[in-house]
């Protein structure tokens, strides 16, 4: 009987994911006509536009990742160690961006920041670009920082930290040197949730009116048939790629009995 | 003033009095043990001298220098926990070399002290290895020795050995006073176990609910407590209340019997005073070497090997002795009669 749900769930599956997907992929490979080929794909890879949009994808990620590490990793750390009263509010608050449309706070960060306001933002490509930073930070909290805490409740976050301070150390040495080290697989897996989050974001670059991968995918998407859907694939890889070193970081360290 | 010097120490959580008016003076090369019900402060002290717990009053000072202020990393200790509390994402020789790096020793001068410290505890050969890799008992030790590397003033071991199964707890209790005295490091130590408390220490403080009840030798503390708490808590014992018949030689009737505790007593005639005797202090038998004899009804007998444990009924209380096993006298049938000798002078006089 089990057996055949899950033989229809996995049907099921085929049909709904599986099928469009091989759809698109082979659409993608169809640029030329009555052969398979990777023309669509060397368009597209060859156009400056999607190297410079993608660079600075990417280059946002990594920043939005360092500053979420450093905001999220003391602060889910002082929670569980001072605060623990605190924790269902912070989880709250973390969870917000999820029920918080994008575009709401981007209006908010336009109204707040504009040229006219006290602090005119938008008036810079840097500031633009630190506003943007800031609203990829807020989209990816809700994952990093569950990862994080789910990082931090494997260890024994009060008695290493009451060992590090007996031996002289401070709270930077105890969060570099002791906390850090032990949630970085739970960093690294938020880490690529928010790299996968950043490349894929369309509304807030959009609005921002920054040179960001998603908008160019929905610009190519307006304008041309093959290229958007080797595009898709493309991206789509990356974003499995990242779940595949999600996967990878969990194993990442040698430290713990999941190696041996 | 001693090395280690509390002072009217207290400390309340809210409305919770947890520590009352704790004092000791710990010398130089001390091993002083903490023992105590559950509950009673001993950790809360712990935690003060380590600078975790900030005192509701009272003083602490180290060496000279009043650290009561002072942050955990400013007061120069050592820590041993429970939980052993290696960090696991190094290894044995990188938990060790912590205390030392950040101190900023140097790389030679570090790895000679790894070496030497990894050495004093006996796993030479293990510095490579993660905490995950070792058993609770060598965890334990790379504990012990992670505290000791950076020379700390002083040393605090909260039940280190409650996580361990006995032989490993026996064994490593040994080793860790060689090491202490090997070292000459003031040393706290906090444990329920009397038998450690008393195996290993120059000074037990026998605590109950927040206070030093007694502070004395493991002897003094066995043979002469001074409190009735004390004296329960520490070892088993059979308490009689005998009434007093004359202070000055020390004469009492117990339920009527008469006998002599062979010395002065600081209670007036026809007071009732609590008396007790140690399970070891009591022969069955008649022993003329002994001035008591107390008639006696055994009511059970349990065999432990080296030790058998025998129960009577003695003026009308339980009574629990202890007899060497000897293979030409087998243990006293349950429901007979017997006679229970002691020497006058291993009566304990129980205060309050
Ligand atoms: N942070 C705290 N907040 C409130 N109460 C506390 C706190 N720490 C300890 N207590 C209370 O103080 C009392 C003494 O605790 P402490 O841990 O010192 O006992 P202990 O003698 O070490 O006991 P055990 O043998 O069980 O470890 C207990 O009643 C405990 O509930
Ligand atoms: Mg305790």
């Amino acid at each position: 009987m089990n057996k055949v749900f899950a033989w229809i769930a996995f049907l099921f599956g085929v049909l709904y994911f599986i099928l469009p997907l091989f759809g698109m992929a082979e659409f993608s490979l169809s640029m030329r006509r009555g052969v398979y080929s990777l023309d669509a794909y060397r368009v597209v890879l060859a156009d400056p536009q999607f190297q410079a949009t993608f660079t600075f994808s990417v280059v946002m990620a990594l920043v939005t990742i360092a500053f979420g590490i450093l905001l999220v990793v003391p602060t889910a750390y002082w929670v569980r160690l001072k605060l623990p009263g605190m924790r269902p509010w912070v989880e709250f608050v973390t969870l917000l961006p999820l029920v918080i449309p994008a575009i709401v706070v981007v209006f908010g960060y336009i109204r707040l920041y504009n040229t006219s306001s006290w602090l005119p933002m938008t008036g810079t490509a840097t500031g633009t670009n630190i506003l943007l930073m800031f609203g990829y930070s807020m989209l990816s909290l809700p994952y990093m920082y569950r990862a994080v805490d789910t990082g931090l409740r494997a260890i024994d976050v009060a008695t290493l930290t009451e060992a590090a301070q007996s031996m002289g150390a401070g709270w930077g040495t105890i969060l570099a040197r002791v906390i850090l080290p032990n949630v970085l697989p739970a960093v690294l897996s938020g880490a690529f949730l928010t790299l996968a989050i950043v490349i894929g974001e369309f509304t807030m670059a959009a609005l921002l009116d920054r040179p960001a991968f998603g908008p160019y995918m929905q610009i190519l998407g307006a304008n041309k048939a093959y290229e958007p859907a080797a595009l898709a694939v493309i991206a789509f890889a990356i974003t499995w790629a990242c779940m595949g070193l999600i996967q990878l970081s969990t194993r990442f360290s040698k430290h713990t009995r999941a190696m041996s | 003033m001693a090395f280690l010097d509390l002072s009217n120490l207290q400390k309340s959580f809210g409305q919770n009095h947890v520590v009352k008016d704790f004092s000791i003076a710990v010398e130089q090369g001390e091993f002083v043990s903490l023992l105590g019900p559950s509950g009673c402060g001993k950790t809360t002290v712990l935690r003060m001298v380590g600078g975790f717990e900030t005192p509701s009053a009272g003083s602490i000072t180290i060496d000279g220098r009043d650290v009561t202020g002072l942050r955990p990393n400013q007061r120069a200790i050592g820590m041993v926990f429970q939980s052993y509390a290696l960090f696991p994402n190094l290894t044995v020789g990188q938990n060790v070399a912590f205390g030392l790096k950040v101190a900023g020793v140097g790389r030679a001068e570090r790895d000679a002290r790894v070496a030497e410290m990894l050495d004093l505890i006996g796993l030479a050969d293990l510095g490579a290895r993660y905490p995950f890799q070792l058993s609770g008992g060598q965890q334990q030790r790379v504990a012990l020795a992670r505290a000791l590397a950076p020379r700390p003033k002083v040393l605090l071991l909260d039940e280190p050995l409650s996580a361990l199964d006995a032989k490993i707890r026996v064994s490593l209790r040994t080793e860790i006073r060689a090491i202490q005295k090997r070292l000459g490091i003031t040393t706290i130590f906090v444990t329920h176990d009397q038998e450690e408390a008393l195996s290993m220490s120059d000074r037990v403080v026998v605590m109950s609910g927040g206070r030093a009840d007694q502070i004395g030798t493991p002897f003094e503390i066995y043979n002469a407590p001074a409190t009735r708490f004390v004296a329960g808590f520490v070892g088993t014992l059979n308490t009689f209340d005998a009434v007093v018949t004359d202070p000055a030689t020390g004469s009492v009737t117990l339920n009527g019997l008469p006998l002599a505790l062979d010395r002065p007593l600081d209670a007036a005639k026809g007071a009732t005073i609590g008396v007790a005797l140690r399970p070891e202090a009591a022969r069955l038998g008649r022993d003329p070497s002994r001035e008591v004899v107390l008639p006696a009804t055994i009511t059970a007998v349990q065999f432990m090997g080296a030790v058998v444990r025998i129960t009577a009924e003695v003026a009308g209380r339980r009574f629990d002795l202890d007899t060497f096993n000897r293979v030409d006298t087998p243990p006293p049938a349950v429901g007979g009669e017997a006679e229970i000798s002691v020497g006058a002078r291993d009566f304990i006089l129980l205060g309050d």
